[in-house]
Protein backbone atom coordinates (compact mmCIF):
# COMPACT_ATOMS: atom_id res chain seq x y z
CA UNK A 1 0.00 0.00 0.00
CA UNK A 2 1.25 3.43 -0.89
CA UNK A 3 -1.18 5.38 1.25
CA UNK A 4 -3.64 2.92 2.75
CA UNK A 5 -6.55 5.13 1.67
CA UNK A 6 -9.93 3.53 1.21
CA UNK A 7 -9.81 4.32 -2.50
CA UNK A 8 -6.45 2.59 -2.83
CA UNK A 9 -7.73 -0.44 -0.93
CA UNK A 10 -10.85 -0.73 -3.10
CA UNK A 11 -8.80 -0.49 -6.29
CA UNK A 12 -6.02 -2.86 -5.26
CA UNK A 13 -8.57 -5.41 -4.09
CA UNK A 14 -9.93 -5.37 -7.63
CA UNK A 15 -13.31 -3.82 -6.90
CA UNK A 16 -14.88 -1.53 -9.47
CA UNK A 17 -14.47 1.83 -7.73
CA UNK A 18 -16.91 4.70 -7.53
CA UNK A 19 -15.83 8.21 -6.61
CA UNK A 20 -18.00 11.29 -6.22
CA UNK A 21 -17.44 14.99 -6.25
CA UNK A 22 -18.30 17.90 -3.98
CA UNK A 23 -17.76 21.59 -4.65
CA UNK A 24 -17.11 23.64 -1.48
CA UNK A 25 -19.36 26.67 -0.95
CA UNK A 26 -18.64 30.28 -1.80
CA UNK A 27 -18.93 31.13 1.84
CA UNK A 28 -18.24 29.79 5.28
CA UNK A 29 -21.05 27.31 5.76
CA UNK A 30 -19.81 24.03 7.18
CA UNK A 31 -23.45 22.95 7.14
CA UNK A 32 -23.56 23.32 3.39
CA UNK A 33 -20.60 20.97 2.99
CA UNK A 34 -22.01 18.47 5.46
CA UNK A 35 -25.40 18.50 3.81
CA UNK A 36 -23.92 17.71 0.41
CA UNK A 37 -21.72 15.06 2.03
CA UNK A 38 -24.72 13.37 3.66
CA UNK A 39 -26.04 12.40 0.21
CA UNK A 40 -22.75 10.74 -0.66
CA UNK A 41 -22.20 8.79 2.51
CA UNK A 42 -22.01 5.05 1.86
CA UNK A 43 -22.52 5.67 -1.85
CA UNK A 44 -18.94 6.28 -3.01
CA UNK A 45 -15.41 5.19 -2.07
CA UNK A 46 -13.97 8.70 -2.00
CA UNK A 47 -15.14 12.22 -2.77
CA UNK A 48 -13.21 14.75 -4.83
CA UNK A 49 -13.13 18.11 -3.13
CA UNK A 50 -12.59 20.72 -5.80
CA UNK A 51 -10.01 23.49 -5.48
CA UNK A 52 -11.34 26.91 -6.48
CA UNK A 53 -13.20 25.18 -9.26
CA UNK A 54 -13.60 27.17 -12.50
CA UNK A 55 -11.33 29.75 -10.89
CA UNK A 56 -14.04 30.96 -8.52
CA UNK A 57 -13.03 31.52 -4.92
CA UNK A 58 -14.46 28.84 -2.65
CA UNK A 59 -13.78 27.41 0.77
CA UNK A 60 -10.29 25.85 0.79
CA UNK A 61 -10.22 22.33 -0.51
CA UNK A 62 -8.32 21.02 2.53
CA UNK A 63 -10.86 22.58 4.91
CA UNK A 64 -13.85 21.08 3.13
CA UNK A 65 -11.92 17.79 3.02
CA UNK A 66 -11.70 17.86 6.82
CA UNK A 67 -15.40 18.63 7.10
CA UNK A 68 -16.38 15.58 5.08
CA UNK A 69 -13.95 13.41 7.04
CA UNK A 70 -15.89 14.39 10.15
CA UNK A 71 -18.92 13.00 8.32
CA UNK A 72 -17.17 9.69 7.76
CA UNK A 73 -16.31 10.22 4.10
CA UNK A 74 -12.91 9.96 2.48
CA UNK A 75 -11.76 13.03 0.54
CA UNK A 76 -9.78 13.15 -2.66
CA UNK A 77 -8.08 16.47 -2.11
CA UNK A 78 -7.76 18.43 -5.36
CA UNK A 79 -4.90 20.84 -5.87
CA UNK A 80 -4.46 23.17 -8.84
CA UNK A 81 -1.23 24.84 -9.99
CA UNK A 82 -2.93 28.15 -10.70
CA UNK A 83 -3.09 29.54 -7.16
CA UNK A 84 0.06 28.45 -5.34
CA UNK A 85 3.77 28.23 -5.86
CA UNK A 86 5.88 25.22 -4.93
CA UNK A 87 6.42 26.41 -1.36
CA UNK A 88 2.73 26.80 -0.61
CA UNK A 89 1.87 23.54 -2.33
CA UNK A 90 4.36 21.49 -0.37
CA UNK A 91 3.29 23.13 2.87
CA UNK A 92 -0.36 22.31 2.11
CA UNK A 93 0.51 18.72 1.24
CA UNK A 94 2.28 18.26 4.58
CA UNK A 95 -0.62 19.84 6.44
CA UNK A 96 -3.25 17.85 4.55
CA UNK A 97 -1.48 14.61 5.33
CA UNK A 98 -1.02 15.53 8.98
CA UNK A 99 -4.78 16.04 9.22
CA UNK A 100 -5.56 12.65 7.71
CA UNK A 101 -5.98 13.32 4.00
CA UNK A 102 -4.68 10.36 1.96
CA UNK A 103 -5.72 10.97 -1.67
CA UNK A 104 -4.69 13.88 -3.85
CA UNK A 105 -5.63 14.93 -7.34
CA UNK A 106 -3.01 17.02 -9.16
CA UNK A 107 -4.38 19.48 -11.73
CA UNK A 108 -3.23 22.46 -13.77
CA UNK A 109 -6.48 24.31 -13.04
CA UNK A 110 -8.76 26.35 -15.26
CA UNK A 111 -7.32 29.66 -16.32
CA UNK A 112 -8.13 32.51 -13.92
CA UNK A 113 -9.75 34.34 -16.81
CA UNK A 114 -12.85 32.14 -16.38
CA UNK A 115 -13.45 32.95 -12.75
CA UNK A 116 -14.49 35.76 -10.47
CA UNK A 117 -11.00 37.29 -10.31
CA UNK A 118 -10.03 37.29 -13.99
CA UNK A 119 -7.14 39.73 -13.49
CA UNK A 120 -5.46 37.72 -10.73
CA UNK A 121 -1.88 36.67 -11.34
CA UNK A 122 -1.85 33.02 -12.35
CA UNK A 123 0.97 31.28 -10.54
CA UNK A 124 1.70 28.11 -12.53
CA UNK A 125 5.11 27.91 -10.89
CA UNK A 126 4.98 24.20 -11.69
CA UNK A 127 2.52 22.36 -13.92
CA UNK A 128 0.34 19.33 -13.17
CA UNK A 129 2.96 16.92 -14.50
CA UNK A 130 5.60 18.43 -12.23
CA UNK A 131 3.18 18.47 -9.30
CA UNK A 132 2.65 14.72 -9.64
CA UNK A 133 6.41 14.24 -9.61
CA UNK A 134 6.77 16.51 -6.60
CA UNK A 135 4.21 14.60 -4.50
CA UNK A 136 5.83 11.33 -5.48
CA UNK A 137 9.26 12.62 -4.54
CA UNK A 138 7.93 13.75 -1.16
CA UNK A 139 6.21 10.41 -0.62
CA UNK A 140 8.79 7.94 -1.92
CA UNK A 141 12.09 9.72 -1.45
CA UNK A 142 11.35 11.73 1.69
CA UNK A 143 12.54 14.81 -0.15
CA UNK A 144 11.21 18.23 -0.94
CA UNK A 145 11.27 19.34 -4.55
CA UNK A 146 14.53 21.14 -3.82
CA UNK A 147 16.11 17.87 -2.77
CA UNK A 148 16.26 18.76 0.92
CA UNK A 149 15.22 16.02 3.36
CA UNK A 150 11.78 16.03 4.87
CA UNK A 151 10.77 14.29 8.05
CA UNK A 152 7.92 11.78 7.91
CA UNK A 153 6.78 11.83 4.34
CA UNK A 154 3.17 12.37 3.23
CA UNK A 155 1.92 8.98 2.01
CA UNK A 156 -0.55 10.16 -0.58
CA UNK A 157 -2.39 8.12 -3.19
CA UNK A 158 -1.63 10.28 -6.21
CA UNK A 159 -4.25 11.05 -8.81
CA UNK A 160 -4.45 13.16 -11.93
CA UNK A 161 -6.92 14.00 -14.64
CA UNK A 162 -6.94 12.96 -18.28
CA UNK A 163 -8.93 14.33 -21.15
CA UNK A 164 -9.19 11.65 -23.84
CA UNK A 165 -11.04 14.02 -26.18
CA UNK A 166 -8.85 17.08 -26.59
CA UNK A 167 -6.86 17.47 -29.80
CA UNK A 168 -4.44 16.22 -30.93
CA UNK A 169 -6.08 12.89 -30.20
CA UNK A 170 -2.91 10.89 -30.99
CA UNK A 171 -1.12 12.81 -28.25
CA UNK A 172 -3.61 11.95 -25.50
CA UNK A 173 -2.35 8.49 -24.75
CA UNK A 174 1.23 9.76 -24.68
CA UNK A 175 0.21 12.38 -22.18
CA UNK A 176 -1.26 9.61 -20.06
CA UNK A 177 2.05 7.76 -20.35
CA UNK A 178 3.86 10.90 -19.22
CA UNK A 179 1.66 11.18 -16.13
CA UNK A 180 2.33 7.55 -15.28
CA UNK A 181 6.01 8.16 -15.72
CA UNK A 182 5.73 11.18 -13.42
CA UNK A 183 4.30 8.90 -10.75
CA UNK A 184 0.53 8.94 -10.84
CA UNK A 185 -1.41 6.05 -9.21
CA UNK A 186 -4.90 6.75 -10.52
CA UNK A 187 -6.55 8.79 -13.22
CA UNK A 188 -9.99 10.35 -13.33
CA UNK A 189 -11.05 11.28 -16.83
CA UNK A 190 -12.96 14.23 -18.19
CA UNK A 191 -16.73 13.61 -18.45
CA UNK A 192 -17.29 11.07 -21.20
CA UNK A 193 -20.09 11.43 -23.71
CA UNK A 194 -18.34 10.35 -26.89
CA UNK A 195 -18.08 6.64 -26.15
CA UNK A 196 -16.49 5.77 -29.52
CA UNK A 197 -13.59 8.04 -28.90
CA UNK A 198 -13.21 6.83 -25.35
CA UNK A 199 -13.14 3.18 -26.47
CA UNK A 200 -10.38 4.09 -28.92
CA UNK A 201 -8.38 5.87 -26.25
CA UNK A 202 -8.65 3.09 -23.71
CA UNK A 203 -7.72 0.45 -26.26
CA UNK A 204 -4.61 2.45 -27.15
CA UNK A 205 -3.81 2.64 -23.44
CA UNK A 206 -4.34 -1.12 -23.15
CA UNK A 207 -2.08 -1.76 -26.14
CA UNK A 208 0.68 0.34 -24.64
CA UNK A 209 0.37 -1.53 -21.36
CA UNK A 210 -0.57 1.68 -19.54
CA UNK A 211 -3.72 0.36 -17.89
CA UNK A 212 -1.60 -2.15 -16.00
CA UNK A 213 0.34 0.69 -14.43
CA UNK A 214 -2.47 2.99 -13.41
CA UNK A 215 -6.10 2.75 -12.31
CA UNK A 216 -8.38 4.60 -14.70
CA UNK A 217 -11.71 5.90 -13.43
CA UNK A 218 -14.05 6.90 -16.24
CA UNK A 219 -15.69 10.29 -15.76
CA UNK A 220 -19.49 10.33 -15.84
CA UNK A 221 -21.76 13.35 -15.47
CA UNK A 222 -25.48 12.76 -15.98
CA UNK A 223 -27.16 15.46 -18.05
CA UNK A 224 -29.96 17.27 -16.24
CA UNK A 225 -31.40 19.04 -19.24
CA UNK A 226 -30.99 19.71 -22.94
CA UNK A 227 -29.72 23.18 -22.05
CA UNK A 228 -26.95 21.70 -19.92
CA UNK A 229 -25.92 19.35 -22.74
CA UNK A 230 -25.79 22.21 -25.20
CA UNK A 231 -23.86 24.38 -22.79
CA UNK A 232 -21.31 21.64 -22.21
CA UNK A 233 -20.95 21.07 -25.93
CA UNK A 234 -20.44 24.70 -26.84
CA UNK A 235 -18.94 26.42 -23.82
CA UNK A 236 -16.82 24.00 -21.82
CA UNK A 237 -13.30 23.73 -23.24
CA UNK A 238 -12.20 20.21 -24.00
CA UNK A 239 -15.71 18.70 -23.74
CA UNK A 240 -16.98 16.43 -26.50
CA UNK A 241 -20.78 16.01 -26.53
CA UNK A 242 -22.07 14.20 -29.65
CA UNK A 243 -25.38 15.32 -31.12
CA UNK A 244 -26.90 11.91 -30.52
CA UNK A 245 -26.81 12.58 -26.76
CA UNK A 246 -28.61 15.87 -27.21
CA UNK A 247 -31.17 14.28 -29.52
CA UNK A 248 -31.80 11.43 -27.15
CA UNK A 249 -32.43 13.82 -24.26
CA UNK A 250 -34.73 15.93 -26.38
CA UNK A 251 -36.60 12.82 -27.50
CA UNK A 252 -37.35 11.84 -23.90
CA UNK A 253 -40.04 14.50 -23.74
CA UNK A 254 -41.07 17.04 -21.12
CA UNK A 255 -40.51 16.05 -17.51
CA UNK A 256 -38.51 12.98 -18.42
CA UNK A 257 -35.25 14.52 -19.57
CA UNK A 258 -33.37 14.25 -16.26
CA UNK A 259 -34.40 10.61 -15.92
CA UNK A 260 -33.14 9.99 -19.43
CA UNK A 261 -29.84 11.67 -18.50
CA UNK A 262 -29.47 9.30 -15.56
CA UNK A 263 -30.38 6.35 -17.77
CA UNK A 264 -27.66 7.26 -20.25
CA UNK A 265 -25.16 7.55 -17.39
CA UNK A 266 -26.14 4.11 -16.04
CA UNK A 267 -25.78 2.53 -19.47
CA UNK A 268 -22.31 4.04 -19.68
CA UNK A 269 -21.40 2.71 -16.24
CA UNK A 270 -22.64 -0.74 -17.27
CA UNK A 271 -20.33 -0.66 -20.26
CA UNK A 272 -17.37 0.62 -18.20
CA UNK A 273 -17.75 -2.29 -15.80
CA UNK A 274 -17.02 -4.64 -18.69
CA UNK A 275 -14.40 -2.50 -20.40
CA UNK A 276 -10.83 -3.71 -20.20
CA UNK A 277 -8.61 -1.09 -18.62
CA UNK A 278 -11.34 0.76 -16.72
CA UNK A 279 -11.05 0.32 -12.95
CA UNK A 280 -13.99 2.40 -11.83
CA UNK A 281 -16.17 5.43 -12.40
CA UNK A 282 -15.81 9.01 -11.25
CA UNK A 283 -19.34 10.34 -10.90
CA UNK A 284 -19.51 14.11 -11.11
CA UNK A 285 -23.11 14.95 -10.32
CA UNK A 286 -22.54 18.68 -10.36
CA UNK A 287 -24.87 20.43 -7.89
CA UNK A 288 -26.92 17.24 -8.00
CA UNK A 289 -25.39 15.43 -5.03
CA UNK A 290 -28.81 14.37 -3.74
CA UNK A 291 -29.29 12.28 -6.88
CA UNK A 292 -26.14 10.23 -6.26
CA UNK A 293 -27.88 7.52 -4.15
CA UNK A 294 -30.44 7.03 -6.91
CA UNK A 295 -27.78 6.88 -9.63
CA UNK A 296 -25.52 4.53 -7.66
CA UNK A 297 -28.50 2.27 -7.00
CA UNK A 298 -29.70 2.29 -10.58
CA UNK A 299 -26.15 1.61 -11.82
CA UNK A 300 -25.97 -1.38 -9.47
CA UNK A 301 -22.93 0.05 -7.71
CA UNK A 302 -24.26 -0.56 -4.18
CA UNK A 303 -23.36 -1.56 -1.58
CA UNK A 304 -19.83 -0.20 -1.63
CA UNK A 305 -17.14 -2.57 -0.41
CA UNK A 306 -16.11 -2.15 3.25
CA UNK A 307 -12.38 -2.77 3.60
CA UNK B 1 11.57 44.61 -30.25
CA UNK B 2 10.03 46.03 -27.11
CA UNK B 3 6.48 47.14 -27.68
CA UNK B 4 4.35 49.53 -25.69
CA UNK B 5 0.95 51.12 -25.84
CA UNK B 6 0.15 54.69 -24.99
CA UNK B 7 -1.59 55.09 -21.67
CA UNK B 8 -5.17 56.37 -21.65
CA UNK B 9 -5.20 60.14 -21.88
CA UNK B 10 -6.91 60.68 -18.54
CA UNK B 11 -4.23 58.76 -16.72
CA UNK B 12 -1.50 60.92 -18.26
CA UNK B 13 -3.48 64.09 -17.64
CA UNK B 14 -3.88 63.08 -14.02
CA UNK B 15 -0.16 62.47 -13.50
CA UNK B 16 0.64 65.94 -14.84
CA UNK B 17 -1.81 67.75 -12.56
CA UNK B 18 -0.18 70.71 -10.88
CA UNK B 19 2.81 70.91 -13.26
CA UNK B 20 2.98 73.96 -15.46
CA UNK B 21 6.08 73.25 -17.50
CA UNK B 22 6.78 69.75 -18.74
CA UNK B 23 9.19 68.15 -21.20
CA UNK B 24 7.90 65.14 -23.12
CA UNK B 25 10.78 62.88 -24.20
CA UNK B 26 10.19 60.42 -27.04
CA UNK B 27 12.42 57.52 -27.96
CA UNK B 28 13.45 56.86 -31.54
CA UNK B 29 13.95 53.10 -31.34
CA UNK B 30 11.51 50.33 -30.32
CA UNK B 31 8.60 52.47 -29.22
CA UNK B 32 8.90 54.57 -32.36
CA UNK B 33 8.75 51.44 -34.53
CA UNK B 34 5.64 50.19 -32.74
CA UNK B 35 3.98 53.60 -33.11
CA UNK B 36 3.72 54.30 -29.38
CA UNK B 37 6.38 56.81 -28.40
CA UNK B 38 8.36 58.23 -31.32
CA UNK B 39 8.57 61.79 -32.58
CA UNK B 40 5.11 61.74 -34.11
CA UNK B 41 3.44 60.36 -30.99
CA UNK B 42 5.18 63.01 -28.86
CA UNK B 43 3.73 65.70 -31.05
CA UNK B 44 0.22 64.26 -30.95
CA UNK B 45 0.22 63.74 -27.20
CA UNK B 46 1.56 67.23 -26.60
CA UNK B 47 -1.19 68.88 -28.58
CA UNK B 48 -3.79 66.78 -26.77
CA UNK B 49 -2.39 67.82 -23.41
CA UNK B 50 -2.10 71.43 -24.47
CA UNK B 51 -5.70 71.53 -25.63
CA UNK B 52 -7.12 69.71 -22.61
CA UNK B 53 -5.36 72.00 -20.18
CA UNK B 54 -6.46 75.11 -22.06
CA UNK B 55 -10.05 73.89 -21.96
CA UNK B 56 -9.72 73.19 -18.26
CA UNK B 57 -8.53 76.76 -17.69
CA UNK B 58 -5.18 75.50 -16.44
CA UNK B 59 -2.74 76.03 -19.32
CA UNK B 60 0.56 74.19 -19.47
CA UNK B 61 3.79 74.67 -21.36
CA UNK B 62 4.63 71.30 -22.83
CA UNK B 63 7.56 70.81 -25.12
CA UNK B 64 8.85 67.77 -26.92
CA UNK B 65 12.14 66.20 -27.84
CA UNK B 66 12.83 62.74 -29.24
CA UNK B 67 16.21 61.14 -28.72
CA UNK B 68 17.63 58.10 -30.45
CA UNK B 69 17.48 55.78 -27.44
CA UNK B 70 16.49 56.48 -23.86
CA UNK B 71 18.18 53.31 -22.64
CA UNK B 72 21.61 54.61 -23.68
CA UNK B 73 23.60 57.19 -21.73
CA UNK B 74 25.25 58.52 -24.85
CA UNK B 75 21.93 59.88 -26.10
CA UNK B 76 20.68 61.10 -22.73
CA UNK B 77 23.52 63.61 -22.58
CA UNK B 78 21.65 65.79 -25.01
CA UNK B 79 19.07 66.41 -22.27
CA UNK B 80 21.50 67.46 -19.52
CA UNK B 81 21.46 71.14 -20.37
CA UNK B 82 17.74 71.21 -21.13
CA UNK B 83 15.87 69.62 -18.26
CA UNK B 84 16.64 72.22 -15.61
CA UNK B 85 13.92 74.53 -16.85
CA UNK B 86 11.13 71.92 -16.51
CA UNK B 87 9.10 70.91 -13.45
CA UNK B 88 8.51 67.38 -14.70
CA UNK B 89 9.44 64.98 -17.49
CA UNK B 90 7.06 62.76 -19.36
CA UNK B 91 8.71 59.80 -21.07
CA UNK B 92 7.27 57.94 -24.00
CA UNK B 93 9.97 55.26 -23.87
CA UNK B 94 9.63 51.72 -22.56
CA UNK B 95 10.01 51.08 -18.83
CA UNK B 96 13.77 50.85 -19.22
CA UNK B 97 13.98 54.29 -20.80
CA UNK B 98 11.73 55.86 -18.17
CA UNK B 99 13.92 54.50 -15.40
CA UNK B 100 17.09 55.62 -17.12
CA UNK B 101 15.74 59.16 -17.34
CA UNK B 102 14.63 59.11 -13.71
CA UNK B 103 18.05 57.90 -12.66
CA UNK B 104 19.91 60.55 -14.61
CA UNK B 105 17.71 63.40 -13.33
CA UNK B 106 16.83 62.30 -9.82
CA UNK B 107 15.68 65.75 -8.76
CA UNK B 108 12.89 65.92 -11.36
CA UNK B 109 9.73 63.76 -11.33
CA UNK B 110 9.56 61.48 -14.38
CA UNK B 111 6.24 59.99 -15.53
CA UNK B 112 5.58 57.17 -17.99
CA UNK B 113 3.28 57.93 -20.89
CA UNK B 114 3.15 54.36 -22.21
CA UNK B 115 2.49 50.88 -20.85
CA UNK B 116 5.35 48.62 -21.82
CA UNK B 117 3.87 45.34 -22.89
CA UNK B 118 6.31 42.85 -24.23
CA UNK B 119 9.00 41.56 -26.51
CA UNK B 120 7.09 41.26 -29.70
CA UNK B 121 7.26 40.68 -33.40
CA UNK B 122 5.72 42.93 -36.02
CA UNK B 123 3.09 40.92 -37.87
CA UNK B 124 1.75 43.81 -39.93
CA UNK B 125 1.65 47.59 -39.56
CA UNK B 126 0.24 48.32 -36.11
CA UNK B 127 -0.03 44.64 -35.16
CA UNK B 128 2.46 43.16 -32.73
CA UNK B 129 2.55 39.78 -31.09
CA UNK B 130 4.41 39.02 -27.91
CA UNK B 131 6.90 36.22 -28.35
CA UNK B 132 9.29 36.22 -25.39
CA UNK B 133 9.10 36.89 -21.65
CA UNK B 134 12.87 36.98 -21.26
CA UNK B 135 12.86 34.02 -18.87
CA UNK B 136 16.67 33.58 -18.99
CA UNK B 137 16.42 29.81 -19.62
CA UNK B 138 15.30 29.46 -23.20
CA UNK B 139 13.58 26.17 -24.08
CA UNK B 140 12.84 26.95 -27.72
CA UNK B 141 15.22 24.18 -28.75
CA UNK B 142 12.94 21.64 -27.11
CA UNK B 143 9.65 23.14 -28.15
CA UNK B 144 10.12 23.53 -31.87
CA UNK B 145 10.79 27.26 -31.74
CA UNK B 146 7.47 28.11 -30.06
CA UNK B 147 7.70 29.71 -26.61
CA UNK B 148 5.47 27.99 -24.04
CA UNK B 149 6.24 30.62 -21.40
CA UNK B 150 4.75 33.38 -23.54
CA UNK B 151 2.33 31.63 -25.87
CA UNK B 152 0.69 29.18 -23.46
CA UNK B 153 -1.79 30.99 -21.23
CA UNK B 154 -0.61 28.96 -18.25
CA UNK B 155 3.05 28.92 -19.20
CA UNK B 156 3.03 25.13 -19.00
CA UNK B 157 6.19 23.17 -19.65
CA UNK B 158 4.39 19.85 -20.18
CA UNK B 159 1.38 20.76 -22.25
CA UNK B 160 -1.11 20.74 -23.71
CA UNK B 161 -3.53 20.95 -20.82
CA UNK B 162 -6.99 19.38 -20.93
CA UNK B 163 -8.55 22.65 -22.04
CA UNK B 164 -7.03 22.73 -25.50
CA UNK B 165 -9.90 23.07 -27.92
CA UNK B 166 -9.40 21.98 -31.54
CA UNK B 167 -6.16 23.89 -31.77
CA UNK B 168 -7.33 26.86 -29.72
CA UNK B 169 -6.45 27.73 -26.16
CA UNK B 170 -9.11 27.35 -23.50
CA UNK B 171 -9.02 31.08 -22.81
CA UNK B 172 -10.18 32.11 -26.27
CA UNK B 173 -11.16 30.50 -29.58
CA UNK B 174 -9.01 33.08 -31.37
CA UNK B 175 -5.90 32.28 -29.37
CA UNK B 176 -4.00 29.33 -30.81
CA UNK B 177 -2.97 26.71 -28.25
CA UNK B 178 0.80 26.94 -27.99
CA UNK B 179 1.12 23.29 -27.12
CA UNK B 180 -1.03 22.21 -30.03
CA UNK B 181 1.34 24.14 -32.29
CA UNK B 182 4.38 22.69 -30.54
CA UNK B 183 3.00 19.19 -31.01
CA UNK B 184 2.27 19.78 -34.70
CA UNK B 185 5.67 21.27 -35.43
CA UNK B 186 7.64 18.60 -33.59
CA UNK B 187 5.51 15.87 -35.09
CA UNK B 188 6.21 17.19 -38.60
CA UNK B 189 9.92 17.31 -37.81
CA UNK B 190 9.88 13.81 -36.34
CA UNK B 191 11.01 15.22 -32.99
CA UNK B 192 8.14 14.28 -30.67
CA UNK B 193 10.72 12.62 -28.42
CA UNK B 194 11.48 16.10 -27.14
CA UNK B 195 8.15 16.32 -25.36
CA UNK B 196 7.59 12.68 -24.54
CA UNK B 197 10.09 13.19 -21.75
CA UNK B 198 8.97 15.21 -18.74
CA UNK B 199 10.36 18.71 -18.51
CA UNK B 200 11.33 19.17 -14.85
CA UNK B 201 10.26 22.19 -12.78
CA UNK B 202 11.78 25.40 -14.03
CA UNK B 203 14.56 27.15 -12.16
CA UNK B 204 13.09 30.63 -12.43
CA UNK B 205 15.85 33.14 -13.05
CA UNK B 206 13.74 36.25 -13.37
CA UNK B 207 12.98 36.57 -9.66
CA UNK B 208 15.69 39.12 -8.93
CA UNK B 209 16.95 42.02 -11.06
CA UNK B 210 19.27 40.40 -13.56
CA UNK B 211 22.48 41.86 -14.89
CA UNK B 212 24.23 40.58 -17.93
CA UNK B 213 27.94 40.84 -18.57
CA UNK B 214 29.17 39.27 -21.79
CA UNK B 215 32.35 37.17 -21.65
CA UNK B 216 35.45 39.33 -21.94
CA UNK B 217 33.73 42.36 -20.41
CA UNK B 218 33.49 43.53 -16.87
CA UNK B 219 31.48 45.98 -14.88
CA UNK B 220 33.18 49.39 -15.16
CA UNK B 221 34.31 50.98 -11.91
CA UNK B 222 32.32 54.10 -12.54
CA UNK B 223 29.20 53.90 -14.61
CA UNK B 224 27.81 57.39 -14.22
S1 LIG C 1 11.68 30.20 -23.37
FE1 LIG C 1 10.36 31.82 -24.12
S2 LIG C 1 10.49 33.43 -22.56
FE2 LIG C 1 12.20 32.07 -22.22
S3 LIG C 1 13.87 33.07 -23.38
FE3 LIG C 1 12.94 31.50 -24.72
S4 LIG C 1 11.44 32.64 -25.92
FE4 LIG C 1 11.96 33.94 -24.16
S1 LIG D 1 -5.06 25.31 -24.01
FE1 LIG D 1 -2.95 25.19 -24.74
S2 LIG D 1 -2.14 27.30 -24.68
FE2 LIG D 1 -4.04 27.25 -23.48
S3 LIG D 1 -3.35 26.91 -21.38
FE3 LIG D 1 -3.80 24.86 -22.22
S4 LIG D 1 -1.87 24.16 -23.10
FE4 LIG D 1 -1.64 26.34 -22.72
Amino acid sequence: MKSGSNLEKVLTAGHFALTGELGPPRGTSAEDVKKKASHLKGMVDAVNITDNQTAMVRMASWAASLLIMEEGLEPNYQMVCRDRNRLAMQADILGAYALGIRNMLCLSGDHQKFGDHPTAKGVFDIDSMQLIGMVKKMRDENKFLSGADLEESPKMFIGAAANPFAEPFEWRVHRLAKKIHAGVDFIQTQCIYNMDKFRKWISQANDMGLTEKVYILAGVTPMKSVGMARYMKNNVPGMDVPDEIINRLRGAGKGKIAAEGIKIACEQIEEFKQMKGVAGVHLMAIEWEHKVPEIAEQAKMLPRPQL
Amino acid sequence: MIVAKRKPFDEIDNMLKGYKKVLNVGCGTCVALCLAGGEKEVEILNSEIDMARKLAGDPITIEGITIERQCDREYLEALDSKVEEYQAILSMACGVGVQFLAERFPQIPVFPAVDTSGLSANQAVGWYEERCRACSSCVLGLTGGICPVTMCAKGLYNGPCGGTNQGSCEIDKNQPCAWYMIYERLSNQGRLDNILAITPPMDWQNQVPRTLIQPGYKKPEDVS
